[in-house]
């Protein structure tokens, strides 16, 4: 009786030397004359503790971590495969704090099965709700999403049973499933976690959505610096497809659903839809002026849904359990759960899935642990390079799309970017405009001539700062006909980490404190 | 459709549904500052010029991408508008240029004109401005690329109008630039509405670079002389003394706000260096310049020579169809009063066979402006994109909603459009083919082959015949028309008899497509040996083979080069060169002296009242925007003249205005009732077997059709110019031992000439295609007729 030992084949993971430790491991326990049975895992998204080794001791996975190559002779000596004591070992993993009290509907498997063992995916659940949806009318799916209340989650919150809905009335011979897998949102990591953590979710949210709406082609555009999410998605929808799950007749229904996974083109505004569905048609990733919606004219001018990964991620759940048990999650018109991405100067950075209306200070301090440097939090960008940096005297606020809304943030992919008080905002707000200029696609006037102008203004006034007070109301101008005149969001949203920095910092830009700011 | 309502700055007014705030302002005569909007392209929402308020929108939105919706309220003016429309200005002035003073579209530039509401006196910004580099698109398009506010009209116009996309954008953001693809010229035939769709200067015209200031050009109409489409031009004369610039008037029942190329440039040739503007005779084997009563007379003394010695049956009239209709008529009614009935326009055609059969003047058959809802077509013999670049403008249009466009051909044509089956063979197979299409209708319609058809039937129609046919027969609004390849054709009586029947068999309307701007006109002047003026009876007289091929002992030539001018220059140049006496009206010099014996100068279009009817019978007239050149004279004032010398009574007009009277009062109404396709009867029909190995596909390159564009140098320096060769299927080269690119010898009967090889396996095997109406090949025989091609020693 082989025992069992994970370690896991997320990048993440990977990035750390994963793969050292699973060779050290094979090499040490056959030196030792032990059978050890290697699965290689998802990450639990306990980033910080990665390479995490776990062993399966009566029935229960205690981890350590994090091992390196070196640690693994020792750990062996100590009794790992017994479970036994070692200063790197972190116990009954599932009873993890910071484990303990996520709401992981997501993430329920990731990290806890082989990623491509469809044996796995079905003893978790796998494909309870693709079964669930082949017995229902395609209008019953839609309606099931629909009262989930699940909304986007690439950043605009559009419910998903709508855009659905629209695509099911639409009328054509082919209709597609896209998904957005190109995440390029600085801090996060959730999309490609659910690819090489769990691919067969994915795999089974895009066929329920493809009998949904009547779509039998599906495309994953994933980002081309995801190399580890490209090949697990090949392998997974090759395997699913071998086993029935997709094809000409899904598990014998008669429904067909294809999908074929593309590497993106390596620009940031390809993660825009109407851009990335250019690049998926051969061309350059440019935006689309809008209407025509994607939902009636989009991949090759066909009727597409277009969803982030997460978005379709979290349907399994919803139909496997049924809209009620998702819509019991989170607040207000932000239903369900979101799995969010701790990253940036924070000392337990990972993934967090919390239901809608965690705080910020929460997720930093509670799971974060702070920052890594020790020294207080002076900011944190939420929503990826394009949200708002909020100060710690809005980190209270309730992470629910309308509650940041309204103080002109945005909750975007659900990734927090965390910075000490060695920050220099100025610097973040010109860094937020070059980044701009380097990703527009040069299409609208605002965005192409905006960023760039934009940037050369802040360094001009962070050079000068007698020019300052000038210099920040052309920058609030120039920041106006961004934000009001844009194509899509890559323009019209760079203004938020530049307004809100100038509003909350304002003397990192050599200007006074506005009185309302004291309190 | 449903009509919304929509308030827009407190009017209101109602548009279907789909429609834009845009096109609800336009309608209301409201205008919204705009860049890349344009009503002919598709809509990019790029500039974000046109930002306006909508209740209720949490941000200001692009006119021309929002669509309207019920009770929709809008401010275009509004503060609020105004200051999202100024937001943008000043960012499309961080970094175009302020070189308005050296820039050529100073003065008719939309960004100068919106600054003037929207910019500031002074910019805010004070980092340098984007430099582009400039690029070379060829001869006809200059390049200012910084001053390029990425509008991407030019890049739609070339995707969506002209069918080639020539120019791009590549780059991103603030590197983004038009170019076009690596590095190539734009070759298109209808490249120059890019300059016009430009709303700064970064594409201005090359010809017109630094030639004038906008507000110094006296804008006049004018008519294009090229094709039959009719094109409406707007003719611009700086002081008085010359043209130096033509653009597009729009109609958007002819060519709406397009020119093609040769429209747009061809005015090079009213100032050439060749311009006859002296009259000139034949002395004693030496030309001098005379004064115009001695040239009139030595006309006159010289026809009048022939006439007395060997009857008026001697003489023989070559009129242009370029020419007007006045002049056209006048020239007719001179020959005629003197006895001669021997005259024609018609140079290229070969077969004269329906002649005796024609009803009316042959005519497109539909309205232009009915090519943009065609369901499907069938181009019989043409080459269609360089015979009528604005009629493929439209077609192309059609193509792109659907409608299915088919060709019996003697060469696969990349028409830059979507094309349905095709038909391709050689020349002397088209009549079969054809036949082959009006049997599977027929046959689709339960119906036998109309009996006098019968003959040309071969078996069972092929597949590709009968995917015409199901198209031709699936909805109505189909249309089949001649190209100008099929009216040269040596079969055009047969493949004339097919395509009605055709026609009829599919109720639909059959055509013509005019080779000439005014060959309409010619039929309705009575420039053809069969008919008088408007389709009247009259003395049938030789036509314009029979003419040559018997020749006259003497000819006035009116308009013409012949030997690029007619289907066998070699034979048409031995004609005239043999007779007593060649009288030859022309605005240019030429080879002329090598076979006139009186040169008379004559004004071109521009320098002459006229009139022209299109392919499509629009009665156009126009005045001259210029006086004529040194002596030249109008033609119709010539015609006139002689009329007087000879005689003749009838020929005392003080005015154009009374020589288009005595055609008739009413043109407009006239003409219509003069067209007509119909035939009684059919003519002899004959399916020509193939005469020997290589048969001639010889049409005339768009760039070498008629006098004005030889000699207009920004379009002969074009690549479409540029390349004269002789284009042959690759396995024909491989026979003959040949290798793509080397220089040939194509031999046509006495005649030679040197071209350099190309292979293109859209051409039949047993075919080369070798221009027409080039002066390198103007030594050879028969546009279509048989050739040999060897290689150089």
């Amino acid at each position: 009786m082989s025992i069992t030992v994970y370690v896991p084949r997320d990048s993440a993971a990977l990035a750390v030397g994963a793969d050292e430790v699973a060779a050290a491991l094979q090499e040490q326990a056959a030196k030792r004359g032990a059978k050890i049975s290697l699965v290689r895992n998802g990450s639990r998204g306990l980033l910080w503790l990665e390479p995490m080794v776990e062993v399966v001791v009566n029935g229960k996975r205690l981890a350590y971590g994090p091992v390196a190559p070196e640690d693994v002779a020792g750990l062996l000596d100590a009794g790992l495969l017994e479970g036994k004591a070692h200063p790197l070992a972190l116990g009954d993993i599932a009873e993890h704090p910071y484990l303990k009290n996520q709401e992981r509907l997501t993430f329920a498997r990731v990290g806890i099965t082989d990623p491509l063992s469809l044996e796995d995916y079905q003893a978790h659940e796998g494909f309870a709700g693709l079964r669930a949806a082949l017995k229902l009318a395609p209008a019953d799916i839609v309606q099931q999403v629909l009262d989930s209340g699940l909304r986007g989650r690439g950043g605009a919150g559009f419910p998903a049973g709508i855009k659905w809905k629209t695509v099911l009335g639409a009328q054509a011979a082919q209709k597609y499933i896209v998904v957005n897998a190109d995440e390029g949102d600085s801090g996060t990591f959730a999309d490609r976690m659910v690819m090489e953590g769990d691919p067969y979710m994915l795999i089974e949210g895009m066929a329920i959505a493809g009998i949904a709406v009547g779509a039998t082609k599906g495309y994953v555009y994933i980002r081309s610096e995801y190399p580890d999410a490209v090949k697990v998605m090949e392998a997974a929808v090759e395997r699913a497809t071998a086993a029935g799950f997709l094809g000409d007749s899904i598990l014998g229904s008669g429904k067909a659903f294809r999908i074929i996974v593309r590497k993106a083109a390596g620009s940031y505004v390809c993660g825009e839809e109407t851009a990335l569905l250019e690049s998926l048609e051969g061309k350059r990733g440019i935006v689309r002026a809008k209407p025509p919606l994607p939902a009636l004219a989009g991949l090759f001018g066909q009727p597409t849904v277009i969803n982030n990964v997460l978005t379709l991620a979290a349907v399994p759940f919803i139909l496997a359990r049924g809209p009620k048990a998702y819509a019991d999650f989170g607040m207000g018109r932000s239903r369900g759960t979101l799995p969010f991405q701790l990253a940036g100067n924070i000392r337990h950075g990972g993934l967090v899935e919390k239901a809608f209306g965690v705080t910020a200070r929460e997720l930093i301090e509670t799971y974060g642990g702070g920052t890594e440097s020790g020294r207080p939090v002076r900011s944190v960008q939420i929503g990826g390079p394009l949200g708002a940096y909020l100060p710690d005297s809005l980190l209270d606020l309730p992470m629910d799309y309308e509650a940041l809304a309204a103080k002109g943030a945005v909750l975007g992919h659900g990734g927090l970017v965390v910075f000490d008080d060695t920050v220099d905002m100025a610097e973040q707000a010109r860094y937020a405009m070059e980044f701009c200029a380097i990703e527009s696609c040069g299409k609208c006037t605002p965005c192409r001539i905006g960023s760039t102008r934009g940037a050369e203004v802040i360094q001009r006034l962070q050079a000068k700062p007698a020019e300052a007070p000038v210099q920040a109301k052309l920058l609030r101008d120039l920041c106006d006909t961004m934000l009001n005149g844009s194509l899509c969001a890559m323009g019209g949203m760079t203004p938020y980490p530049v307004l809100s920095a100038l509003d909350h910092f304002p003397e990192d830009f050599h200007l006074a404190a506005p009185k309302h700011q004291a309190a | 459709m449903a009509l919304l309502n929509i308030e827009i700055d407190g009017q209101s007014t109602q548009v279907e549904s789909g429609r834009t705030v845009m096109d609800a302002a336009r309608k209301l005569g409201i205008k919204i500052p705009h860049f890349c909007y344009h009503r002919k392209l598709s809509i990019a929402a790029n500039c974000r010029m046109c930002l306006v308020q909508v209740e209720k929108a949490p941000k200001p939105l692009p006119a021309c991408a929002t669509p309207v919706v019920e009770g929709m309220k809008v401010q275009t003016h509004s503060d609020y508008a105004v200051k999202a429309q100024k937001g943008v200005m000043e960012f499309l002035l961080i970094n175009h240029p302020l070189d308005c003073p050296i820039c050529d579209q100073g003065g008719e530039c939309k960004l100068q004109d919106l600054s003037v509401g929207y910019g500031g006196g002074a910019s805010r910004y004070q980092e340098r401005k984007r430099v582009v580099s400039n690029k070379d698109l060829g001869s006809l398009i200059s390049t200012d690329m910084t001053r390029c506010i990425l509008c991407t009209r030019c890049v739609r116009y070339g995707q969506e109008i002209a069918g080639i996309m020539e120019l791009g954008v590549g780059g991103r953001g603030e590197h983004s630039e038009i170019l076009a693809f690596m590095d190539l010229t734009v070759d298109s035939e209808v490249s120059g509405n890019a300059i016009d769709l430009c709303p700064v200067g970064a594409l201005t015209s090359k010809p017109f670079r630094f030639k004038a200031r906008s507000w110094e050009l006296a804008d006049h109409p004018g008519v294009s002389p090229h094709d039959g489409l009719g094109t409406n031009l707007e003719v611009q004369v700086k002081l008085n003394r010359e043209v130096v610039r033509v653009l597009p008037r729009n109609n958007d029942a002819v060519n709406e706000c397009w020119l093609s190329d040769r429209d747009r440039f061809s005015y090079q040739a009213l100032h050439s260096e060749d311009r006859l503007t002296r009259p000139m005779v034949k002395r004693n084997g030496q030309w001098v310049e005379v004064q115009w009563a001695e040239a009139l007379q030595a006309a006159v003394d010289g026809l009048d020579a022939v006439r007395k010695t060997h009857g008026p049956e001697a003489l023989g009239a070559l009129l242009s169809p370029h020419q007007t209709l006045e002049e056209l008529f006048l020239a007719q009614k001179l020959m005629r009063e003197l006895g001669v009935h021997n005259i024609d326009h018609r140079l290229r055609q070969t077969d004269f066979s329906l002649d005796p059969l024609q009803h009316g003047a042959p005519w497109l058959g539909m309205p232009v402006a009915d090519w943009s809802a065609l369901k499907s077509c069938l181009i019989v013999g043409s080459a269609l994109r360089q015979e009528q670049p604005l009629l493929s403008v439209r077609l192309r249009r059609s193509a792109g909603q659907g409608a299915r466009v088919h060709l019996v051909n003697p060469f696969a044509d990349d028409l830059a459009m979507p094309l349905g089956a095709q038909l391709i063979g050689k020349p002397s197979e088209l009549p079969g083919l054809l036949a082959q299409v009006v049997q599977a209708v027929a046959q689709r319609k339960g119906m036998p082959m109309p009996a006098a058809l019968q003959p040309l039937s071969s078996g069972q129609p092929s597949a590709q015949a009968d995917a015409i046919a199901e198209s031709l027969l699936r909805e109505s609004g189909s249309a089949v028309m001649l190209g100008h390849l099929a009216q040269h054709h040596a079969q055009f009586g047969t493949l004339y008899a097919l395509a009605q029947a055709l026609a009829q068999l599919l109720d639909c309307p059959m055509g013509v497509l005019g080779e000439a701007a005014n060959s309409v006109g010619a039929y309705l002047a009575g420039a053809v040996p069969h008919r008088g003026p408007l389709g009247t009876h009259a003395a049938t007289g030789l036509d314009a083979q029979a003419m040559l091929r018997t020749p006259r002992k003497a000819y006035l030539v009116m308009g013409l080069e012949p030997q690029l001018d007619s289907a066998d220059p070699a034979a048409t140049l031995a004609a005239l060169q043999s007779a007593e006496c060649v009288v030859a009206l022309t605005a240019f010099k030429g080879q002329a002296p090598e076979w006139a014996t009186v040169l008379l100068p004559v004004a071109p279009f521009t320098e002459t009242a006229g009139t022209y009817v299109s392919m499509e019978g629009r009665v156009q007239s126009f005045n001259g925007v210029l006086a004529p050149q040194g002596d030249a004279r109008p033609a119709w004032k010539v015609l006139r003249v002689l009329g007087n010398l000879f005689d003749l009574s009838g020929f005392d007009f003080e005015s154009i205005a009374d020589v288009r009277t005595e055609i008739t009062p009413d043109l407009s109404v006239v003409v219509p009732q003069t067209l007509g396709n119909g035939l009684s009867g059919l003519p002899p029909l004959k399916v020509r077997a193939s005469l020997g190995t290589i048969e001639r596909i010889g049409d005339v390159p768009v760039y070498h059709a008629d006098p004005l564009v030889r000699r207009s140098p920004a379009l002969q320096a074009t690549r479409l110019a540029q390349t004269v060769q002789v284009t042959v299927h690759p396995q024909l080269g491989q026979r003959l031992g040949l290798a793509a690119g080397v220089t040939v010898r194509v031999r046509q009967g006495d005649g030679t000439a040197e071209l350099p090889l190309a292979f293109d396996a859209g051409i039949p095997e047993g075919c080369a295609r070798i221009p027409a109406g080039h002066p390198l090949t103007a030594g050879l025989g028969d546009a279509l007729g048989m050739v040999a091609l060897e290689a150089l020693a």
